[in-house]
């Protein structure tokens, strides 16, 4: 037994924040202090609030440090871990506030959150089967195939309300029992860890924390379908995840929990990891499954539905890692565990990679139903340096954004859906003032043109002609007839497009427009950029009254734009200006800004 | 994807095809592991030039069109060689919000070349990547392994200074 237990995040975003040096210097402090067989030291998953990597908790007092340095650590272990007093000045600042330190599961950051899918994140070691297995791992499977049918499999899958996480919101029991209807000699079982949406992280985070969790409930899902075979499709860019699924599935099968007749059920089922190559449409199931036969990922039409006709052409289940990752409890704590969180329509919990224009970025998981005000103001401790919040943007390339009146609105499927906008697979990007709309619009949009397959006209001609336009607006030389241009060009490639990928790219551009339009118009007709985000539309002006005439402006400035005689404000010659921004950079005076 | 194809003269070594030889003789006989074995070329040899996407199709017996075809499709596989160092700015969504252009810009400045070219004397290249899952430390970029978070514009020259030395 050990008096006290270090948990170290070994995450991505606290890895490359140095936790892998404060690890080492803890186990040689810890040593030297003699104290090793009184404390141990854990990596585990990602904690979710990257914002304040990287973390480090001392259990049983669920003391919370934050941005903790290699120079803390000897601090640490001779005051807490060996006198037993915590090192209030290193504690994340709102726990160290009254007399009674908070423990870190008292704060405001997890205090509302609900952790199905990330309940082992944080608290496991990710690469040790006997944490997992402690924490009733492997359970769910056992009681599957020893006291269950795969039909009731299904049936609890089917009455928990599970909808597909990665962004589609598909009844995920549905599709398990379109899989299972299909007699082959072969059905595959496949994992979506392709988590292309940039700026969304969640299933990383379960991969890298939890990853037994993903084996188990694949092994579920091939058991209630009948598929013997299963395939891991991750990004090549998520090496920890890869690393940690790779010894998750070698260590599943040295206790038999892979592989042949598993738990003496007669059943076998064996996993296979498949590396992505950077490619968004992959995340779309049909391109997917063509990519892990070794192919350009482009998708195929459906039907035929991959539950009929999938990887090999065989019958075959794909959902996303998150997805799986709500399978273990639900087969484990019943149906009625699970639906008795979140909405009507939309039940359990949901996973947001926070991030953007917010304080605590980083992964949140709360039950449907929360408000988007609860996520931003409370869980996300608000948006920083006192600016006002403007907008969400949710589904990445896919999604849409909502804006700051609408606030309020309780985060499900279909209510996010109602207003334009989509659940996506979980990134959450918080902007403020600062941020032009049309802009985003365009990043997005250069987003699929990049990312087009190109297989397809509407999505691979239609999306170009769309950017054109925006680069257009935002260069000051767009007209009301371009806006109207854009609107009809999005309906005929949503209409028309052969994947989600084309079908769902005009969405951030028709969202911005719908909630936006006058940022647009001021774009078209004022010509100007309310967020002062859009360069060409732009121009950098001295303060008359501010400037000191110290002539540091002039001598920076590339183009030689900047004219002026020491002592006398300077002035900026808007014909010569490239809008470069060095000269705000570097005026101690505060004089110049954008306008 | 557009993707810029290198005229430099292919150097590999006969270490370099030999360990390619191995990987291709573990996967030819299933012909689904081709983008195992390109992963693995580009391990080896940095990027895949014309001369080893022709040894895996060659090895694997798959024609030389598609092994081109998978090539250009994925953003992974570099069909350039990259520099000793290189540098990769994060263009995600979190990042960009934060003002990843912004370092994109600046390192292109000071290095004089653009998103996925490399410096003459072969030392640094940049590429823009979609994301690296680091969107708690935006805005990041990577140079080879080392992530760099919460950057501004001003701590771009003192990073390049670690390298160029």
């Amino acid at each position: 037994m050990y008096r006290s237990h270090v948990l170290v995040c070994g995450g991505t975003g606290c890895t490359s924040s140095n936790s892998a040096a404060i690890i080492e210097a803890l186990e040689k402090e810890i040593e030297a202090k003699g104290l090793k067989d009184e404390v141990k030291v854990i990596k585990t998953g990602c904690f979710g609030l990257c914002a304040l990597g990287p973390i480090m908790v001392v259990y049983p007092e669920g003391s919370f440090y934050s941005e903790v340095k290699v120079e803390n650590v000897p601090e640490i272990v001779e005051e807490h871990l060996l006198k037993g007093r915590i090192v209030k000045h290193l504690l994340y600042d709102e726990t160290a506030q009254t007399e009674d330190i908070k423990s870190i599961n008292d704060t405001n950051f997890y205090k509302k959150q609900k952790r199905v899918a990330l309940r082992n994140c944080g608290v496991i070691n990710p690469e040790d089967i006997d944490e997992y297995i402690a924490m009733d791992g492997y359970q769910a499977l056992a009681k599957a195939l020893t006291e269950m049918t795969p039909e009731q499999v299904i049936e609890v899958v089917k009455e928990s309300g599970l909808r597909g996480r990665g962004g589609g919101g598909f009844p995920t029991g549905l599709k398990w029992s379109f899989t299972a209807k299909n007699s082959a000699n072969q059905k595959y079982v496949v994992c979506n860890a392709d988590e292309g949406d940039p700026g969304a992280f969640m299933d990383r985070s379960v991969l890298e924390g939890d990853p037994h969790c993903i084996v188990e409930a694949m092994t579920i899902c091939g058991y209630a379908t009948g598929a013997t075979e299963g395939y891991i499709y991750v990004r090549a860019e998520y090496p920890i995840a890869v690393h940690r699924l790779e010894i998750a599935i070698k260590q599943a099968r040295e206790y038999g929990l892979l592989g042949k007749d598993i738990f003496g059920s007669g059943f076998d089922f064996d996993l296979h990891i498949r590396l992505g190559a950077g490619a968004f449409v992959c995340g779309e199931e049909t391109a997917l499954m063509t990519s892990i036969e070794g192919n350009r990922g482009e998708p195929r039409p459906r039907p035929p539905y991959p539950a009929v006709k999938g990887l090999f052409a065989k019958p075959t289940t794909e959902n996303n890692v998150e997805t799986f990752a709500n399978i273990p409890q639900i087969i484990l704590k019943g149906a009625s565990y699970f639906n008795s969180m979140g909405t009507e329509k939309s039940k359990g919990t949901k996973v947001f990679a926070l991030g953007g224009k917010i304080r605590n970025t980083g992964l949140v998981e709360i039950p449907m139903g929360t408000t988007l005000r609860e996520i931003i103001e409370d869980i996300g401790g608000g948006i920083p340096n006192g600016k006002k919040f403007k907008a969400a943007q949710t589904g990445g390339p896919s999604g849409g954004c909502i804006p700051a009146s609408l606030i309020d609105t309780e985060i499900d499927y279909d209510n996010l859906t109602a207003i334009g906008c989509m659940m996506g697979s979980g990134g959450l990007i918080v902007m403020d003032e600062d941020n032009c709309m049309v802009d985003i619009a365009k990043f997005f949009l250069d987003f699929t043109v990049d990312e087009s397959c190109g297989k397809c006209t509407p999505c691979r001609i239609g999306t170009k002609r769309m950017m054109e336009i925006l680069e257009k607006i935002t260069s000051g030389k767009g007209t009301l007839e371009d806006i109207d241009e854009l609107e009809s060009l999005a309906s005929y490639i949503k209409d028309n497009s052969l994947c989600g990928l084309g079908q769902t790219a005009p969405n951030p551009v028709l969202a911005t427009l719908r909630f936006f339009r006058d940022e647009y118009i001021a774009h078209v007709v004022d010509k100007k950029c309310p967020a002062g985000v859009c360069k060409a539309l732009l121009s950098i002006v001295i303060d008359p009254d501010k400037c000191k005439g110290c002539t540091l402006c002039a001598r920076k400035c590339p183009v030689g734009a900047i004219s002026g005689t020491v002592k006398n404000p300077h002035v900026i010659d808007q014909t010569k200006c490239i809008k470069c921004g060095v000269c705000m950079d570097n005026c101690k005076f505060k004089a110049i800004s954008k306008k | 994807m557009l993707k810029k194809i290198s005229k430099m003269p292919f150097r590999g070594t006969p270490e370099q095809a030999e360990k390619l030889q191995a990987v291709i003789d573990e996967s030819k006989n299933d012909k689904s592991l081709l983008m195992h074995v390109m992963q693995q070329a580009q391990l080896i040899y940095g990027y895949l030039p014309y001369e080893v996407q022709k040894m895996i199709a060659d090895g694997m017996d798959i024609p030389i069109e598609k092994v081109y075809g998978v090539s250009t499709f994925y953003a992974q596989f570099a069909l350039s060689p990259k520099g000793e160092y290189n540098i990769s700015v994060c263009l995600g969504t979190a990042c960009y919000v934060k003002g990843s252009q912004g370092l994109l810009d600046k390192i292109s400045e000071i290095l004089g070349i653009g998103s996925g070219e490399c410096t003459e004397d072969g030392k640094f290249s940049i590429e823009a990547c979609r994301c690296i899952g680091a969107c708690g430390l935006a805005p990041v970029l990577t140079v080879n392994d080392e992530v760099y978070g919460k950057l501004t514009t001003d701590d771009i020259s003192g990073i390049l200074a670690k390298y160029q030395a």
